[in-house]
């Protein structure tokens, strides 16, 4: 077979897949990057005009309106974006430490441990959904049973609000985020565990070695890569948070996301436009995101092996 | 031998040709029907039972869909059918706030209600109507009271509050008393403050009752920025803590009955239905709950509250619009909502029946209710059409800002306007 028949099957095998993710992908999102520059209505999407930037940086748009009156920071897609990069940097990061733990645990050698290993994996398993409604009722200040424990340990002197109270609310929803995700961190860095060679351990248990300084200089500098590869797949999945959030706190500015956001200015609001220029936003920072992250992490990789 | 086959193959024919027809006759006649409606327990139990009457009687299929339980999320759900011209849904039961937002959706009702009209509340046919088109039938409607534990007040000897300082005074005196003697779980003031649709009632409840106005007024003014809307904010933000759980915060209507009828509140701020579930079956308040009109301030002639209600409505992408109207009709009627009003304390939208002797002598709240139902203070949607849902979340925003301590009533109030007049641009 010639070079240039192969490349011909090549893309007749590849045709069915590119035409569906021209349907199922470029397409409505090409669509959603289109509505962001008419003032589209879900009421009538027909009668959708052509507006230009006016939804970016317009007198009622995202950035640089000017009824703004507290600045951006304190305008509704502002505290949405910091919110989201909040809940993203807390959360991945106490994942990837309990993450750490879990698998450190894991790893080592103890009767039972296919159990442990399938049980750890349950909350994961569970759709969102589901976790943070049954968060949510676990969480609730009379009937919740998290505040009856804590009472009844003598931890509270009185019942907590945490889904409700402006000061718990985003700890509580980054707690059940950790408590979903850490198997899926546990897991990735599991696999990245069982893959180390065992001699650089015997010559460190042969030295005598203490095992923290094991760990930091043998363990951690092999499984950075797939450490930092899960890190990625976390931040980005943070970065779109929405189901949790909506379910747990509905929506109050003390937790919203940008998700949230562009949920509620497309489908409660209707209004179309703008809630697609605030996705088409979400998507470029979260495209940003993960080219800086990848760029950081080759970047002091790199540095790692002069 | 061929010929008896053929013969036979004919008569097989006709007769298979004979089924079709009758079976195309059949679905012609008997179309299937899907209303959503019953979105809690009650609400399941009492739409579902008169729905099945109906296709028992027209020979029609009906099937049931449950819509989300928030107002906020099933008018987003609804917007979102209606935007793909989905036929999914038929009959939809409308919140009284919707008409102005789903009016291009829905089917005019006005041809074959005309009998009907006249035989419900005036005010409410007008809300229903837009653009001289009557979108939805009445069903049941609805105002904000004021449940009060009645064993509790007699207990402590306390009136019952008529204004809100009176409330704040005889809750925090009855948890002092119960606390001493060992009742920590009791909490003294309910109500919904979960960001959403809900607390926007609350909200202009105690807005409207302190003189602030309805936050946007009849000709499109956003008038919400005044002293006395912040003051009924700053109010509302001094029962939290104090008397209510910081746990409203993220209440709904089913979370604030929870807490109420398993016996862990004094006062509760709901809608009717709730009346009759607390006398039911497994709660733990049953014969020993009042009902009130909401507080007023002191010195005030009368109190607020918000006018709620539910209609009928049709589809206009309904595949079978004529019996999706006669089911309306059917549901609206003054059997039903007779019914209803016996068993699940849901208020008739027929003037008629607040003189029948069946319900007054069964449904004690009737006689409160005409007073509180003559005064309720509408929500903002007929000004502010298509915009109403924008508006009303500006509004819970500011004031969920304020309940949760992180703003004060004049910085909300003040913020709202802007955000308002933004919302307004040029026009409503």
């Amino acid at each position: 077979m010639t070079k240039q028949t192969a490349t011909k099957t090549a893309w007749r095998f590849l045709a069915p897949m590119l035409l569906l993710m021209l349907v199922v992908a470029v397409w409505p999102l090409s669509r959603s990057v289109w509505f962001g520059f008419t003032d589209a209505n879900i009421n009538d999407l027909a009668a959708s005009k052509w507006v230009g930037m006016e939804n970016y940086v317009g007198e009622f748009g995202l950035m640089f309106n000017p009824n703004h009156s507290d600045g951006f920071w304190r305008s509704d897609w502002g505290i949405a974006i910091r919110n989201t990069l909040y809940f993203a940097v807390v959360s991945v990061g106490l994942e990837v430490l309990t993450g750490l733990a879990v698998a450190m645990l894991l790893h080592q050698d103890f009767p039972g441990r296919v159990w442990v290993r399938t049980a750890v994996l349950v909350p994961w398993a569970i759709p969102t959904i589901v976790s943070a409604k049954m968060w949510q009722w676990m969480l609730h200040d009379q009937f919740g049973i998290i505040n009856e424990l804590l009472l009844n340990a003598g931890v509270l002197a009185q019942k907590i609000a945490w889904t409700a109270d402006a000061s718990t609310s985003m700890w509580s929803v980054v707690a059940v985020d950790v408590w979903k995700t850490t198997p899926f961190m546990a897991l990735l860095i599991l696999a990245a565990l069982q893959t180390l060679p065992k001699d650089c351990y015997e010559a460190a248990k042969v030295d005598g070695v203490h095992p923290l300084r094991v760990f930091f200089k043998v363990t951690l500098p092999l499984i950075k890569m797939p450490l930092l590869v899960a890190v990625m797949f976390r931040l980005l999945d943070a970065l779109r948070v929405f189901d949790l959030i909506y379910v747990m706190t509905s929506n109050n500015s003390s937790t919203i996301s940008m998700s949230g956001f562009v949920r509620r200015e497309m489908v409660d609001n209707g209004n179309m436009g703008l809630g697609s220029a605030a996705s088409t936003s979400l998507f470029l920072l979260i495209f940003i995101s993960a080219f800086v992250f990848i760029k950081a992490a080759r970047l002091r990789f790199s540095e790692a092996a002069k | 031998m061929s010929f008896f086959v053929v013969q036979n193959y004919n008569r097989l024919l006709k007769l298979l040709g004979g089924f079709f027809v009758l079976f195309a006759v059949q679905t012609v006649h008997a179309a299937s029907v899907t209303i959503a409606c019953g979105a809690s327990g009650s609400d399941v139990v009492n739409c579902q039972k008169y729905a099945n009457d109906w296709a028992k009687k027209t020979g029609h299929t009906v099937k049931f869909y449950s819509p989300p339980n928030s107002s906020t999320e099933a008018l987003a759900l609804y917007r979102q059918l209606f935007a793909a011209k989905s036929a999914d849904v038929d009959v939809l039961v409308m919140d009284i706030i919707w008409p102005g937002i789903l009016k291009d959706h829905l089917l005019d009702l006005k041809p074959r209600a005309a009998s009907e009209i006249e035989q419900h509340f005036p005010a409410i046919i007008a809300n229903n109507t837009v653009e001289g088109r009557l979108l939805g039938l009445p069903w049941y409607t609805d105002a904000g009271l004021l449940y009060f534990r009645k064993d509790l007040l007699d207990k402590h000897k306390q009136k019952v509050p008529g204004t809100w300082e009176e409330l704040l005074s005889v809750a925090k005196a009855i948890l002092a008393a119960e606390k001493a003697a060992g009742n920590t779980e009791l909490q003294g003031y309910v109500f919904q403050a979960k960001a959403y649709e809900g607390l926007s009632c609350n909200a202009l409840e105690w807005v409207a009752s302190f003189g602030g106005g309805s936050v946007v007024d009849g000709s499109g003014k956003v008038t919400v920025n005044n002293p006395m809307a912040a003051k009924a904010l700053n109010f509302a933000a001094s029962m939290v803590g104090e008397i209510s759980p910081k746990g409203v915060l993220n209440y709904a209507e089913e979370d604030a009955r929870g807490v109420f009828q398993s016996g862990k509140a004094i006062f509760m701020r709901n809608w009717p239905y709730a009346f009759a579930l607390s006398q039911k079956g497994d709660s733990a308040v049953v014969g020993k709950v009042g009902v009130a009109p909401l507080p007023k301030v002191a010195g005030a002639a009368k109190g607020a509250a918000a006018l709620g209600g539910w209609n009928m409505a049709v589809s206009k992408y309904s595949k079978a619009p004529d019996a999706a109207i006669d089911l309306a009709l059917h549901m609206t009627s003054s059997a039903v909502q007779k019914a209803r009003a016996l068993e699940g304390s849901f208020n008739p939208t027929r003037p008629a029946l607040y003189q029948d002797k069946d319900v007054i002598a069964g449904n004690f709240l009737m006689a409160n209710l005409s007073g509180v139902l003559a005064n309720a203070s509408p929500r903002p949607t007929t000004v502010t059409g298509l915009k109403y849902p924008e508006v009303s979340q500006a509004f819970w925003d500011a004031t969920h800002d304020v309940l949760s301590k992180k703003s004060t009533g004049e910085d909300a109030v003040k913020k709202l306007e802007s955000k308002l007049n933004q919302i307004k641009r040029s026009k409503w």
